[in-house]
């Protein structure tokens, strides 16, 4: 009767944070349940008939989520925060809000994991990767290693974990954990020259030699052998093999799974989306899914907001690519240049706590492949000086750079610059990335996120 | 003419975009018709004590800065040598901790250091965590300041006499309690701050520049941009530094 009577209240104050404009309401009502009642979280999340399922990775997690909801969501009712609301109280809110659901399906903020896990016990996890990211809010990576093997050793023994074996951090959770699925990439002609600038994880988790990679294709996920010890990435159970990459558009590759081998096609683009792929079929197989629901699942997906999306603007488009961390803008960087180099970009940098409030990170980004074909760059954000310092000192034109702080003038100024029938590449940050979608909004141009995620 | 740089362990100390400030260094060297060279320097290799005109060492996380410890304290008799014989130092967050003579981690055993500058560290409980905004008089009547970020769970305690690089207007510094930040002993400058360091703080920039050219004196930038990255960083260190 209590839990009933604060669903309720935090229910309502949901409508009304929307009501008020204040946004979606996707976190208030979890933050009110939790104030009232921090033990609700588990109760409600036991009410689920088939139980709950929890994805977390420094990059891919709401691209996944995305991807495990098209996949088992055809026949099973999912409370999925897909508005990306990650935290204890997001979860808590989509589990609110969600009344009839069979299946909880979340994303989880790394940092969260533990808890979330602690409280929901799900029934399968899905880890993908590790990367430095927003060390200000995070700490060291070697933390959120530490407190993922302490929460994994803490999952009920039933629990299925799906994990990454290309990363050595997470696939060594895998090695530790009977019963765990492992995935990753098996194609040697995708794979970089070398590891990128500002590699994490290089050294080997034993022994601390530097790993030995047959193919790195994502940042430091690949095929890794330490020479000192032999520590290797550990076989894997699903593997994506024969991948073509089809510019902006679209991945296709051959997914390897015990029960037979299918060609799918992703309507994502880039390696990372393999990789996001992968980690959707593997925990929607432990889901209990079929190898023929996995892929006309994938195959139907569309973009999670904001991470490849294209919005038509009168007779332009625009094309928004949200970058966060190093690895996953260079990932960004590759495929935008790998459709077609674009001439004019708006990249915005914000520094709220969700951006990271540290901005160092752009300096690890590797976007001088972009500076060449550019001829022009807007610069936004309440960082701009910042992206500007760090075009112009990698060579970039200083009088090809205008600063323009404010999203809705850089967005305006980056369309003019974009001919008819053109396309403009917009690189925003996690909260310059919000704000735009609600300009564009309110210009009528596309939905406000919480109704997509309905 | 060429300036060389030692840039040490850039495999393992880069955790804050650490190769910003070797570009900002060579950008303005060659805006300045000097050529940078940039010889990287490992775990294992030797420092030639007259091979650099500027020695430079980043930050790095816990587990890469434990790996090269034992290397660093090694080639500490070299470093000192280098310095001696006039090459100037820039070592940032984890590279700064590791010049000094240790540091003691959690568990209370020490990791020895290059014994470079008067300092030691001692691991803390509470990361100090956020931006940063520093007074520095390098010389006396001479004030800049510096604008920068901090992320770092050490606590830096400088010996009795020691010269910090600057006093602290906003955020935590050195220990969060002295109100000093960094050390600067002669030509070597070591800080907690990055973001990276140099971009927004080109006056710092020219000085090691000019520092590794054994003084020389360097035509002024216009700096517009940098000076407007800088007054949106100190902003933002006035508004919310110092707190986690």
């Amino acid at each position: 009767m209590r839990l009933a009577l604060e669903l309720a209240f935090a229910r309502s104050a949901g409508r009304l944070s929307r009501l008020a404009g204040r946004g979606g309401g996707t976190t208030i009502p979890g933050k009110i349940l939790a104030t009232l009642d921090p033990e609700s979280l588990s109760v409600l999340a036991a009410r689920l008939p088939r139980g709950t399922a929890a994805i977390s990775a420094t990059n891919g997690k709401t691209t996944t989520a995305a991807l495990v909801a098209a996949i088992v969501g055809e026949n099973v009712r999912l409370a999925h925060n897909g508005s990306g609301a990650n935290l204890v109280s997001g979860v808590a809110s989509t589990l609110i809000e969600a009344r009839d659901a069979q299946l909880g399906l979340f994303e989880v903020d790394e940092a969260a994991f533990p808890e979330v896990a602690r409280r929901i016990r799900p029934r399968a996890v899905c880890l993908g990767n590790l990367f430095r990211d927003q060390l200000d809010r995070y700490g060291e990576l070697e933390q959120i290693a530490e407190r993922w093997r302490a929460a994994v050793a803490e999952l009920p023994a039933a629990t299925t974990l799906a994990a990454n074996a290309d990363d050595p951090q997470v696939g060594d959770l895998a090695v530790s954990r009977p019963g765990s699925v492992t995935f990753g990439i098996d194609d040697p002609a995708q794979a970089r020259p070398t590891l990128q600038h500002a590699s994490d994880s290089k050294y080997c988790l034993r022994c601390g030699t530097p790993y030995v990679y047959a193919a790195a294709y994502v940042g430091h996920l690949g095929d890794y052998r330490c020479p000192a010890c032999g520590h290797a990435r550990p076989p894997l159970d699903i593997a994506g093999r024969a991948i073509e990459l089809h510019g902006l558009e679209a991945v296709s590759f051959e997914l390897v799974a015990p029960e037979g081998v299918r060609r799918v096609r992703l309507g994502l683009p880039g390696l990372y989306n393999v990789y996001n792929a992968l980690a959707a079929a593997t925990l929607s197989r432990a889901l209990g899914a079929t190898v023929d629901e996995v892929v006309a699942g994938l195959e139907s997906a569309p973009p999670a907001f904001g991470r490849a999306e294209r919005i038509a603007i009168g007779s332009r488009t625009l094309l928004l690519l949200l970058i966060k961390n190093p690895a996953g803008a260079n990932e960004v960087v590759r495929t935008v240049i790998a459709a077609g180099a674009p001439e004019v970009a708006v990249v915005a940098l914000n520094d709220a706590v969700a951006d990271g409030r540290d901005v160092s990170w752009i300096w690890d980004v590797d976007f001088e492949p972009l500076l060449e074909s550019l001829q022009r760059v807007v610069v936004s954000g309440g960082r701009a000086a910042e992206l500007a310092l760090r075009f112009t000192y990698a060579g970039f034109p200083a009088d090809a750079v205008e600063i323009v702080p404010g999203l809705g003038a850089a967005l305006d100024r980056g369309l003019e610059l974009t001919p008819e029938g053109g396309e403009l590449t917009v690189l925003p940050t996690y909260t310059a990335m919000l704000e735009l979608r609600r300009i564009v909004a309110r210009r009528g141009y596309t939905r406000q996120y919480w109704e997509r995620a309905a | 003419m060429k300036l060389r740089v030692g840039h040490l362990y850039p495999d393992y100390l880069n955790i804050y975009a650490d190769r910003g400030n070797i570009a900002v260094l060579a950008r303005r060297a060659a805006l300045r018709g000097l050529q940078l060279e940039v010889n990287a320097i490992g775990p294992g290799e030797t420092v030639d004590p007259a091979g650099s005109d500027l020695l430079y060492v980043g930050g790095g996380q816990d587990r890469e800065q434990a790996l090269i410890a034992p290397d660093v304290a090694a080639k500490g008799p070299a470093l000192r040598e280098a310095v001696a014989s006039g090459s100037a130092v820039l070592a940032v967050c984890g590279g700064y901790q590791l010049l000094g003579r240790f540091y003691r981690d959690r568990y209370g055993s020490e990791l020895p250091g290059a014994g470079v500058l008067p300092l030691y560290t001692v691991a803390g409980e509470r990361r100090m965590i956020g931006d940063v905004l520093l007074e520095c008089e390098l010389e006396p009547g001479r004030r800049e300041t510096v604008a920068g970020f901090e992320n770092h769970a050490g606590r830096t305690i400088l010996d009795d006499g020691a010269e910090p690089l600057g006093r602290v207007i906003a955020g935590f510094g050195n220990d969060g309690v002295s109100g000093l930040e960094g050390c600067r002993l002669g030509r070597i400058y070591g800080t907690y701050l990055h973001g990276p360091l140099l971009p927004r703080n080109p006056w710092l920039a020219d000085r090691l520049l000019s520092e590794a050219l054994a003084g020389a004196g360097l035509e002024p930038l216009p700096d517009e941009l940098e000076r407007t990255a800088h007054a949106v960083s100190a902003a933002r260190a006035r508004e919310r530094g110092g707190r986690t």
